[in-house]
C-alpha cells in the first residue's frame, strides 16, 4: 500500500480531474426539526457542493448499486411465444467521493453474498465493477458502534482513502487508476512526523465511539436464546415497518414481481427491495405464514445479520452504521437489541419506555 | 489528458467462467412448452413441460428432489418441485395446486403455451446412498408431488432396493393425487398405503391421519427401522412434526431421514432471502434436508 500527502488546496483540482466521470458524493439536503444537518450521497458536479466533513447520510449509497426497484428484464410477448431481454442498468463507471469505512465494508460483505458465491447476481456485480470508491475517515456519530463489528477501518474494497490531518490529507492509494489520478495533482511523501499526525488522528477516533456492544459467542447466545421472551418484547414494540432494512447498507433482500405492459404486448420483471420485518416476507401461496408475529420476524433480522452471515462468511452482516437506530420509529436499537438477549432481559431505556 | 475510466462489461469480462457462476445466465430461462395439461383433481392439474430447444431438452438433467422456477411472462414466476422420472431429462412434469396468482392464472392456460423454466435447483434426496435399504416414503396431500420424482427413480432402479413402502395421506378421497398410478406402483412391488382422515361414501379404505398407518406397520420393528431404512417425508407443515417424531422414537437415524420443505423462492439462487428457514437459504442448502439439519435450523418446521 502507498502513502501520500496531499494538500487540501490541491483537492478542487483532483476533483475537477475526476470529474470527467459522474461522481457521488456527500452533500447537504437541509436540516431536521432539530436543526441537524442532513446528508445525502448524490451526483455532484461542482467541489464546494461536496461535503467531506459530513457526520453520517440519513441513507446509504445503496439505492446506486442496489436501487430500491429495479427492471432485471422485459418481455415481448407475441400469441406465439415471447422473448426476454435483460439489461443490467449500468452504462458509465461512477466515482464515489467519500464513502466512510462502514459503507465500503457493507460493500465488501455484500460483495461476499451477491458476487463471490454460486449464481454471482451480474445487476450487482456489473455495478459494482464500475464503481472507483474514494474513502474518508471519519469520526464517530452518537449511534456509531463500527468498532464493535469490526468494521471501523476499510482494509480494501476502495480505491483511496484519505484521512483528514488539519490542512491537508493522507492518502492511502489501493489502486493503479486511483495513482493515476493522483499524478494530475501536487502530493507528497509522508514525514515521520506526518505518521504521528495519522496515528494521532485514529486514536483520537478511537476515544470518540460511546457505544460498545459485546458480540463475544453471539452466534451461541442467539441459538441458545431463541425463545427468550425479549424478542417477544421487541417484537411489541416494532412497528414492522421496514425502515432499518430500507435505511441499511448491506441488506439485499428482496421480492420479483411481474407486470404486463398496457399495451398487452410487452411486460416487465422487477426486482424490488424488500424487508424481512414486513408481514408477508415469509408468506407461500395459499396464505401460509411462517413468520406471523412482529416478534418472529425481528428475530430473524438479528438472526441472519448476526448469526447466519456470520457462519456463511465468518462475519457479520451488520456493520454498525447506526443508520437503522436512528430511524427507528419505534426507537429499537441494535445495541440495546443484543445487550437484553444477550442478558435476557430488556433494559429501561432513557428513549422513552412504552 | 483523457480522465475517462473505463467501462467493465462483465460479460466480456473472465470468458472462463461458465454455468453457475457465468453473469450471463442469470435471468436466463428455457423456452419451453406445456405439451398437455392433466386435472388431478378440483385444484391440482399436471402439466408436461417440454424444453423446446431439443439439444438442450436432452442437455436438462435433475435429481429427484430439485425444483425449477417456472415463469409466465408478465404474470409471475414461482418454484416448484419437479415431479416426473430424470430419465426423461428435460420433459418434465410438474404438479401444481391452483392456489396464487401465478397458479390460477397457470389453471387457464391451455396446451402449447409456452412458458419459461429455470434451473434445476437445490438439494436431492441421496437416492445411491440408499441401496440395498427399506425405503419408506410419506407424503401428506400436495407433498407427494416433490416424492413422486423419487418413487419414479425407485421404480427404476427396484432391484437395488429391499422393501418400498409408500404412506400417503389426504383429508378427503377427492384429494388423492395420481390415483390413476397407484395400480402400477403396486404392481411394481411397492407397498403402497392410502389413509384419509374424512372418508365419504365411496370409499372402502384406510381412515385416519398418516401416523396410524406408521403406529400400525412399524411398531414392532424398530431394529429394521434403525438398522436398514431410509425415510423421505413430505407434507403441510403440521404432518411434519408429528410423523418425524415418530419415525425417530420409531428407530429411524435422524440422517437417514430426508424432508423437502416448502417455501417462497423469489431467486432460487440465494439472494433474495425470502426462503431462509432460521438463516439458512432452503433453495440452496435445501429443499431436502436430513433431519438432523432441520433440527439444526430454527424455526424449519
Amino acid at each position: 500500500m502507498i502513502f501520500k500527502i496531499l494538500a487540501k488546496q490541491e483537492m478542487p483540482k483532483l476533483f475537477q480531474v475526476m470529474s470527467a466521470n459522474r461522481i457521488i458524493g456527500p452533500v447537504e439536503k437541509g436540516a431536521d426539526r432539530n436543526g441537524k444537518t442532513i446528508y445525502a450521497f448524490e451526483p455532484v458536479s461542482q467541489f464546494e457542493k461536496l461535503r467531506l466533513d459530513y457526520t453520517t447520510t440519513s441513507r446509504p449509497a445503496k439505492s446506486y448499486f442496489l436501487p430500491s426497484k429495479e427492471t432485471l428484464c422485459t418481455f415481448k410477448v407475441t400469441p406465439q411465444g415471447w422473448d426476454k431481454y435483460v439489461d443490467f442498468n449500468i452504462h458509465e463507471p461512477h466515482i464515489f467521493f467519500g464513502l466512510h469505512a462502514c459503507d465500503i465494508n457493507a460493500l465488501n460483505k455484500l460483495d461476499k453474498v451477491l458476487m463471490n458465491t454460486k449464481y454471482p447476481t451480474p445487476y450487482y456485480t456489473a455495478k459494482r465493477k464500475n464503481m472507483f470508491i474514494v474513502g474518508i475517515e471519519c469520526m464517530p456519530q452518537p449511534f456509531c458502534f463500527c468498532k464493535s463489528m469490526g468494521t471501523d477501518t476499510a482494509d480494501n474494497g476502495f480505491d483511496m482513502f484519505l484521512t483528514d490531518l488539519g490542512d491537508k490529507y493522507m492518502v492511502e492509494i489501493e489502486s493503479a487508476r486511483a495513482y493515476n489520478f493522483l499524478e494530475n495533482v501536487e502530493t507528497s511523501d509522508p514525514t515521520e512526523k506526518e505518521h504521528e499526525e495519522y496515528i494521532a488522528c485514529i486514536a483520537e477516533k478511537n476515544r470518540n465511539f460511546c457505544i460498545d456492544v459485546d458480540t463475544t459467542d453471539l452466534t451461541k447466545i442467539l441459538d441458545m436464546e431463541f425463545h427468550s421472551d425479549v424478542w417477544k418484547q421487541w417484537g411489541d414494540k416494532c412497528l414492522s415497518c421496514g425502515t432499518c432494512a430500507s435505511v441499511c447498507p448491506s441488506c439485499y433482500c428482496y421480492g420479483v414481481e411481474e407486470t404486463v405492459n398496457l399495451d398487452l404486448q410487452s411486460a416487465v420483471k422487477t426486482k424490488q427491495l424488500y424487508s424481512c420485518n414486513l408481514l408477508d416476507f415469509a408468506e407461500v401461496a395459499g396464505g401460509h405464514n411462517f413468520r406471523p408475529e412482529s416478534g418472529t420476524r425481528l428475530k430473524y433480522r438479528y438472526y441472519h445479520k448476526h448469526r447466519g452471515f456470520v457462519e456463511e462468511f465468518e462475519e457479520s452482516l451488520c456493520v454498525g452504521c447506526g443508520r437503522c437506530d436512528e430511524s427507528c420509529l419505534a426507537d429499537i436499537r441494535v445495541p440495546e437489541v443484543i445487550k437484553s438477549v444477550r442478558t435476557g432481559k430488556r433494559e429501561k431505556t432513557e428513549s422513552g419506555e412504552s | 489528458m483523457n480522465h475517462k475510466l473505463d467501462f467493465t462489461n462483465i460479460l466480456q469480462e473472465s470468458p472462463g467462467k461458465r454455468g453457475e457462476t457465468d453473469n450471463g445466465k442469470f435471468e436466463f430461462t428455457y423456452k419451453a412448452e406445456i405439451t398437455n395439461v392433466y386435472p388431478l383433481t378440483d385444484t391440482e392439474r399436471l402439466y408436461q413441460v417440454q424444453i423446446i430447444d431439443e439439444k438442450k431438452r436432452s442437455q436438462f438433467t435433475f435429481r429427484p428432489g430439485q425444483f425449477v422456477m417456472l415463469e409466465l411472462p408478465g404474470i409471475g414466476e414461482a418454484p416448484f418441485s419437479i415431479s416426473s422420472s430424470p430419465v426423461r431429462h428435460g420433459d418434465i412434469e410438474l404438479c401444481i395446486r391452483r392456489i396464487g396468482n401465478l397458479t390460477n392464472f397457470l389453471a387457464k392456460v391451455e396446451r402449447g403455451t409456452q412458458i419459461g423454466i429455470r434451473g434445476p435447483f437445490g438439494t436431492s434426496f441421496p437416492l445411491e446412498e440408499m441401496y440395498g435399504q427399506d425405503v419408506l416414503l410419506i407424503a401428506g396431500g400436495l407433498g407427494l408431488a416433490p416424492l413422486r420424482a423419487p418413487i419414479f427413480s425407485v421404480l427404476e432402479n427396484r432391484s437395488r432396493y429391499k422393501n418400498v413402502n409408500i404412506i400417503y395421506g389426504t383429508r378427503q378421497p377427492s384429494e388423492l393425487l395420481f390415483t390413476y398410478q397407484y395400480e402400477m406402483w403396486r404392481k411394481f412391488d411397492i407397498d403402497l398405503d392410502i389413509i384419509v382422515e374424512k372418508p365419504d361414501d365411496g370409499w372402502d379404505g384406510e381412515v385416519g391421519l398418516i401416523t396410524k398407518v406408521l403406529k400400525d406397520k412399524y411398531a414392532d420393528k424398530k431394529d429394521r427401522l434403525r438398522d436398514s431404512t431410509y425415510a423421505i417425508v413430505c407434507g403441510p407443515p403440521v404432518m411434519f412434526t408429528f410423523v418425524c417424531d415418530m419415525l425417530r422414537e420409531g428407530g429411524v437415524p435422524m440422517q437417514k431421514m430426508f424432508v423437502s420443505l416448502e417455501r417462497r423462492m423469489h431467486c432460487g439462487r440465494g439472494k433474495c432471502c425470502r426462503c431462509n428457514v432460521g438463516s439458512t437459504y432452503t433453495c440452496l442448502k435445501g429443499p431436502v434436508f436430513d433431519y438432523w439439519s432441520i433440527m439444526n435450523m430454527k424455526e424449519a418446521i
